[in-house]
């Protein structure tokens, strides 16, 4: 498991627009580098980010080696109602993980 | 002046184009994004559509001192309504191995057209970011950046 960063107000306004920014630690090996023997090292990349608000889809992003390691991406979305905000990153070999926030809108 | 002096300044002469020989011998032979591969990754999103400048604003740095890690920031100027929308946000750039960075999909329930990312840089070079509105239109903005240390380079550890 990856170790992330997730920002999400605890709680907002309804109709307010938030800032929710997400981190996650990963090499984003590109595959384009060469190891000390010359030996090319095969790339290993989150290739894709979706983000759910109480289900529905609200961003999605489509990530290449030119993201930096531990990808940053920060977005906005507009708080409709209390629930979960749910996110997914996939990857090369296999990767895929799942995190929660919860928001309370009043 | 005196022989040895003469001497010695056409030494360093000599040395400083051969340092400078070594340096444009070696370059990266390795592939990379060209203008032009840009031009038709671009095509691929945008089609036969116009691509007009304006409604996009890209931030970057204009001097890159790590090409490794480089806070990239668009943001599109729209009313996020649903009449009224940004679909997608690409960019683009023209020296790193592949031509596309980040290619997102959003809509009104994004409240504000706006993403905030980190990238990598290999060389100097210049940026485009594309945004695809509802009705289907294309808008734009570029960036020149300079980077003094290149991404993608560096041995790894």
């Amino acid at each position: 498991m990856a170790r992330t960063l997730i920002n999400v107000p605890p709680k907002a306004k309804k109709g307010e627009v938030i800032a929710i920014k997400t981190l996650i630690s990963h090499e984003m090996e590109t595959g384009y580098r060469h190891d000390n023997v010359g030996k090319p090292i095969p790339r290993d990349i989150i290739t894709q980010f979706v983000c759910t608000y109480n289900g529905l889809e609200i961003f999605r992003a489509d990530l290449f080696p030119a993201i930096a390691a531990n990808p940053f991406i920060s977005f906005f979305t507009v708080a409709t109602a209390s629930g979960t905000i749910e996110f997914k990153w996939t990857g090369d070999n296999g990767f895929s993980q799942t995190e929660t926030a919860n928001i309370t809108v009043e | 002046m005196t022989a040895d002096d003469a001497n010695r300044r056409q030494f360093l002469i000599g040395a400083a184009g051969l340092a400078g020989g070594m340096i444009t011998v070696l370059p990266v032979t390795e592939a990379r994004a060209t203008p032009q591969t840009m031009q038709a990754a671009i095509k691929k999103v945008v089609g036969s559509a116009a691509l007009r400048k304006g409604k996009v604003t890209l931030r970057l740095p204009p001097l890159v001192e790590n090409g490794n890690s480089v806070a990239m920031d668009v943001a599109v100027e729209s009313q996020m309504t649903a009449d009224d929308y940004v679909r997608a946000i690409h960019v683009f750039n023209e020296k790193n191995p592949q031509p596309n960075v980040v290619s997102v999909r959003l809509g009104p329930p994004a409240g504000q057209a706006k993403l905030s990312t980190r990238v990598r840089l290999a060389d100097s070079q210049r940026i485009l970011a594309i945004a695809e509105m509802n009705d289907g239109s294309f808008w734009s903005d570029e960036v020149d950046v300079i980077v003094t240390i290149a991404a993608c380079l560096e041995d790894p550890v």
